[in-house]
């Protein structure tokens, strides 16, 4: 590789760029071409391509020419009672690069009762002065009303927000009730969003957590233990039921473990539009050092749902992956230094949660699943940006190499081999999760926006140098199907003459139907304009009752 | 013809005398009673030769002798009182009377009460061959769980006409509701209690309620029953039904798609896991449901589904019927599956046991009832018939097919309910020392199910019309009396006696025990942190445990399962490896992921 520009100072990359001699790995192809860039974006892709005289040209050498990773699940410079990951956006995005990752999707979190404008204009000032990559954002709902309502819908219009994220734990918290979620769903799917779930049963879990103080179990090893992962792939499946009855497209993140991504993967096999998250994490390590005699150490795995204590689950996870059951894969980055840990040193349910992953994300699943011949090139691609950036309607700006994207490229090394340690990691935690693995492939040039920001080993990061990506509604990865299966579920009544018979005298108690009124918010969505839509499938309503039964039930198994 | 012949020799006294002092200290009208409805009927003393017995197990031919309600003999050549009353059985099957796991005779529901009342529906049970029905007390929220109990005993106990016992549903949840079930279970003879997943704001429990029942459950050794459905999800559906201009008892279904049951069904088997309590789910009424509970199984879960009458036989299209009052009287909670395969599908997986029992949650209005619905199907009374056809359906529909033998259709008719609910071999099996009920089961006569000729007199509908089934009881023995012979029933109002059962059956709590030691959790021990620790806000961070005392009265109850935990044994001994904690303090501190993977030992 050999580079001919001027170095040490510090705008070292210029705006037109040339890589030559690589192999260009698609999610769909690979093949040999150079790549013309300018402006930040690919310009052209070919050989012997006409450039402009003595533009800077990298030499691939046959080298892998990859789309930069994006890490779909990050939580930077999060607020946690007070104070703040240790990692803010600057740390995080420079870590993000160093890993190969040219975007990062962030998650707001507004405390609840909030506003989510306001809490997302605090996250875009934030990531905006200081993140050296571009990046979105998701929106967390923490509570729900119609000002929430008007909000997210602000959101979606004007900024460029088209993901949500609802939670099923935190009891007392961010969870949000059955009904609550079937309302949400209903409202974002409505509106071309993805709903996000964070997926434990948070009620169990609340009571798991109080049978474990009263036992004596206060370490780290009582978060895992009251969290038990049946309560994640329980959660799962409540949303995929949900998601299934509002027709909604589902995105389950942090897919800790086997069970519940098999709620998934079954899931999909019955047609529901769900997509599976699996972090780094838990596609790298495991729950059994929760045990660890180490408290510190033990802490730092504390994430939730937890990393689990089966030792199958990163490779069963890694083949999921592989297979196409999941498809995305993020980090959750989101750490804190073993003091902020230490807030629940004697009590497990106050140990600020998160774990690093945001570097190590994509040489992680290289070695994990490319280099063991679960998946190719082609897939790895897939799940470390190309379908992240299909699910966020960012597609083929993002997640491609192609004529017109985004010059966000890393040419990786298949070969080269490291050891993570947190000795050398970017982050500022003093505990790495996978400390001491030895992993193989790394990113030996990124390209981000253009420049080139690490060659040679060397970080060129430029804090504030990240743009906000706005994402659209309807990303057609998702709704294509969404929008085929409402138009089928049209339900229809039977015609029927009136009942004129006797009726019996009954005290006028009212049961399940009319009594939810109170606890919904919700009651005059615009759902009826479309339920009322004069289209039907249903042919004459003269049609005789059994058959009519089975028309329905097809609807019913569409929706 | 093959009628059965009954030998009607001299009638003896002797058992008469002895009913008599039996019922000395009774009121003088039991002693009328009985000298003028059922001294002529019946003796104390009967013999069936020549009979194929019918166990869950096996079969054999054997005479029978009974006295007293009980089964005396059983064998050749028996040696029994001269002039005892004889059936010739003619070499056809005696199976255990069927046990009808799930009936609601009686039922109130705003005012207006279910049209079978106990005299009603256990004469429909004892002519389709069912001797024993277990019934659900239902407690409307605010009353009394004892008080609703003693409420449905007593109407049980003056019409019943067959043996019962009576689950008890759990509508509410607060403190005083967990002392009123240890009092059912030591004093009342209760074992089992269902909950509602669904009924939202009216008896519907949240996760964490169930988690406490559940837990309550589990440690007094009783039989977590659970209604499964998501209510949350089906009130939003109602509406969104009703909002769409669907009124019709197909919104009811449309309301309730199966797997909105599943859901709760998943749920429940969650639940029980994390609580190791076993779970019973009523009403198994679609495909997916069944997947939930047999996937569970194959896990390791102690969990038992009971399939009905209605899901075994019918379907839910008829909710599209255009007559509404037909379609009407489908309409019963979870609903049935327009999926016209169902019933198939259920027979096959009660067959292979993966669902084990059966009931027919029989609860009839008529039309005029269900008419209160007639313009919003959520104010429909739910419910259906059953508890007549059941025996005849499932015999019909798995043995005549060859999904299951004759073994396995008394394990589903009687055995396995039995021994759920800790009445075995008094029940459920026929044995000496069991109580006398009986049926000489006819595998080849065919009947058309018709509201014409059923039982349930007041009802209009029978949701099993024009049904074709082959298999019929020809001869029904209750308490060692006969009650149906040559197609008449000869019932006795307040004959049935209640039978109370007892806490922590074998069959269910064998595998519970086992459990519950081997899911002791330990801490690890390590020394205190001492490094620095960041200064915080004082905002708690939400999960409290303090937060479900309030809803907790479990938590006040000194817990037993606290003692095993705290015990002083020890795998794990001197400590050197602090540095390689991985493989070593995992498998010594605690089977990771905690119970979880215990229930997959089995």
């Amino acid at each position: 590789m050999s580079y001919q520009g001027k170095k040490n100072i510090p705008k070292i990359t210029s705006d037109r760029l040339l890589i030559k001699g690589g192999r260009v790995v698609n999610d769909d192809q690979s093949f040999y071409a150079d790549i013309y860039m300018e402006d930040g974006l690919i310009k052209q892709i070919g050989d012997n391509l006409i450039v402009p005289g003595g533009v800077k040209t990298i030499e691939a050498n046959g080298k892998m020419v990859i789309p930069g990773g994006i890490d779909i699940h990050t939580h930077f410079q999060m607020p946690y009672r007070g104070t703040t990951t240790v990692d803010d956006f600057f740390l995080g995005s420079k870590a993000a690069l160093a890993g190969g990752t040219t975007m990062i999707v962030d998650h707001v979190i507004p405390d609840p009762g909030s506003s989510l404008v306001e809490a997302f204009d605090r996250w875009r000032d934030w990531a905006d002065e200081k993140a050296c990559c571009d990046y979105t954002l998701h929106v967390d709902i923490t509570h729900w009303s119609d000002s929430v309502k008007q909000e997210v819908e602000t959101l979606i219009k004007e900024k460029g927000v088209n993901s949500f994220q609802v939670y099923m734990a935190y009891k007392d918290l961010y969870q949000m009730t059955n009904s609550e979620l079937y309302e949400i769903f209903t409202f974002l799917g409505e509106r071309g969003a993805i709903v996000q779930v964070h997926a434990e049963n948070g009620e169990i879990i609340a009571e798991e957590q109080a049978r474990m103080l009263e036992m004596g179990i206060t370490g780290p090893e009582g978060h895992v233990l009251s969290r038990p992962e049946e309560l994640e792939a329980e959660a799962v499946f409540r949303a995929v039921t949900i998601a299934s009855q509002t027709n909604c497209p589902l995105y389950v993140t942090k897919v800790m473990s086997k069970s519940a991504a098999d709620i998934i993967s079954q899931a999909r096999k019955k047609g529901n539009v769900v997509f599976g998250e699996p972090i780094t994490a838990s596609l790298g390590t495991d729950g059994t050092h929760y045990w660890s005699k180490n408290w510190a150490k033990a802490a730092s795995f504390v994430t939730s749902p937890p990393l689990s204590p089966d030792p199958t689950t990163p490779d069963y996870l890694n083949t999921l992956l592989s297979s196409g059951d999941l498809n995305v894969t993020g980090s959750a980055h989101c750490t804190f230094s073993v003091a902020q840990k230490a807030i629940g040193k004697d009590d497990f349910t106050q140990i600020p949660e998160g774990v690093n992953g945001v570097e190590e994300r994509m040489s992680l699943i290289w070695d994990k699943a490319v280099v063991t011949g679960k998946m190719d090139e082609n897939m790895f691609v897939a799940v470390t940006s190309t379908n992240a950036a299909k699910i966020l309607n960012l597609y083929p700006r993002k997640g491609r190499i192609a004529v017109g994207s985004d010059s966000d490229l890393v040419i990786w090394d298949t070969d080269g081999v490291r050891t993570i340690t947190a000795k050398t990691h970017n982050s500022a935690a003093e505990y790495n999760i996978f400390e001491g693995m030895e992993l193989r492939g790394a990113p030996l040039v990124v390209i981000c926006q253009g420049k080139i920001v690490l060659e040679e080993g060397n970080l060129h990061a430029t804090s504030g140098s990240g743009r906000f990506i706005p994402c659209s509604p309807y990303p057609d990865f998702a709704y294509k199907r969404v929008k085929a299966r409402k138009q089928l579920a049209v339900l229809r009544a039977v015609p029927r003459g009136m009942y004129d018979g006797p009726v019996s005298d009954f005290l006028p108690m009212s049961r399940g139907g009319g009594s939810s009124a109170r606890t919904s918010p919700t009651k005059q969505t615009p759902i009826r304009n479309l339920h009322h839509s004069g289209f039907s499938l249903a042919g004459s309503p003269t049609q005789r009752g059994e058959s009519a039964g089975k028309y329905l039930l097809v609807c019913m198994c569409m929706k | 013809e093959p009628s059965v012949m009954v030998l009607r020799t001299q009638e003896s006294t002797a058992p008469g005398y002895r009913r008599v002092e039996g019922t000395q200290r009774g009121c003088a009208w039991l002693i009328l009673k009985w000298l003028y409805v059922l001294l002529p009927l019946q003796s104390d003393r009967l013999l069936i030769k020549g009979g194929k017995i019918v166990n869950d197990d096996q079969s054999f031919c054997a005479d029978v002798y009974m006295e007293d309600g009980l089964i005396k003999q059983i064998g050749e050549n028996l040696i029994v009182p001269g002039g005892v009353k004889t059936i010739d059985a003619h070499g056809r099957m005696l199976v255990p009377g069927g046990i009808d796991v799930h009936t609601r005779f009686q039922m109130p529901d705003r005012g207006m009460t279910a049209a079978d009342d106990f005299y009603q529906g256990t004469r429909a049970a004892l002519a389709g061959g069912t001797t024993m029905i277990i019934d659900h007390v239902v407690p409307e929220p605010g009353v009394s769980l004892i008080s609703a109990f003693e409420q449905w005993h007593e109407w049980a106990d003056s019409k019943s006409c067959c043996d019962y016992s009576l689950h008890v549903d759990i509508t509410q949840w607060h403190r005083g509701v967990q002392e009123e079930m240890e009092t059912l279970i030591k004093d009342h003879g209760v074992n089992s209690f269902l909950v509602y997943l669904v009924y939202k704001d009216q008896f519907q429990l949240t996760d964490s309620q169930v988690y406490e029942v559940f837990s309550v459950i589990r440690d007094l050794g009783a039989i977590a029953q659970v209604h499964a459905e998501n209510g949350d999800i089906v009130a939003e559906e109602q509406r969104r039904i009703l909002e769409l201009g669907i009124t019709g008892p197909e919104g009811h279904v449309l309301s309730r798609p199966e797997e909105v049951e599943a859901e709760a069904v998943n749920r429940s088997v969650t639940v029980a896991n994390q609580t190791n309590c076993p779970l019973y789910v009523t009403k198994v009424m679609s495909k997916s449901a069944a997947d939930v509970i047999a996937q569970a199984r194959k896990k390791g879960t102690v969990v038992y589904g009971e399939p009905i009458a209605a899901s075994l036989g019918t379907d839910g299209t008829h909710y599209w019927s255009k007559n509404w009052a037909k379609a009407a009287a489908y309409v019963t909670s979870p609903p049935l599956s327009p999926d016209p395969s169902t019933p198939d599908y259920l027979n096959s997986l009660l067959s292979c046991g993966d669902l084990q029992v059966t009931g027919s949650a029989h609860c009839t209005f008529n039309t005029a009832q269900r008419a209160v619905g007639k313009d919003d199907f959520t104010l429909i009374p739910e419910g259906t018939n059953g508890a007549e056809e059941r025996m005849s359906l499932i015999w019909d529909k798995c043995v005549v097919t060859g999904k299951m033998d004759e073994n396995q259709f008394v394990a589903v008719t009687s055995t396995n309910a039995a021994k759920i609910f800790n009445l075995y071999p008094r029940k459920g099996r026929i044995a000496v020392g069991s109580d006398a009920d009986l049926v000489l089961w006819d595998p080849d006569v065919t009947k058309i199910i018709s509201a014409k000729s059923h039982n349930s007199v007041r009802l209009e509908y029978n949701i099993f019309e024009g049904i074709e089934v082959r298999g019929a009881p020809l001869v029904v023995i209750s308490q060692g009396k006969i009650v149906l012979e040559d197609g008449n029933l000869h019932t006795t109002e307040g004959s049935g006696r209640y039978v109370p059962r007892k806490p922590f059956p074998d069959y269910v709590y064998k595998r519970i025990k086992a459990r519950s030691r081997l899911a002791e959790m330990r801490g690890v021990p390590r020394g205190l942190y001492d490094g620095p620790v960041c200064e915080v806000s004082v905002t708690p961070k939400a999960m409290t445990p303090a937060s479900s005392t309030k809803t907790s009265p479990a938590k006040q109850v000194p817990q037993p399962v606290r003692n095993l935990h705290q015990s002083g044994f020890s795998l794990s001994g001197a400590q050197v490896d602090d540095n390689i904690p991985r493989r070593n303090t995992q498998r010594i501190v605690a089977p990771p992921g905690g119970r979880a993977n215990i229930t997959s030992l089995g």
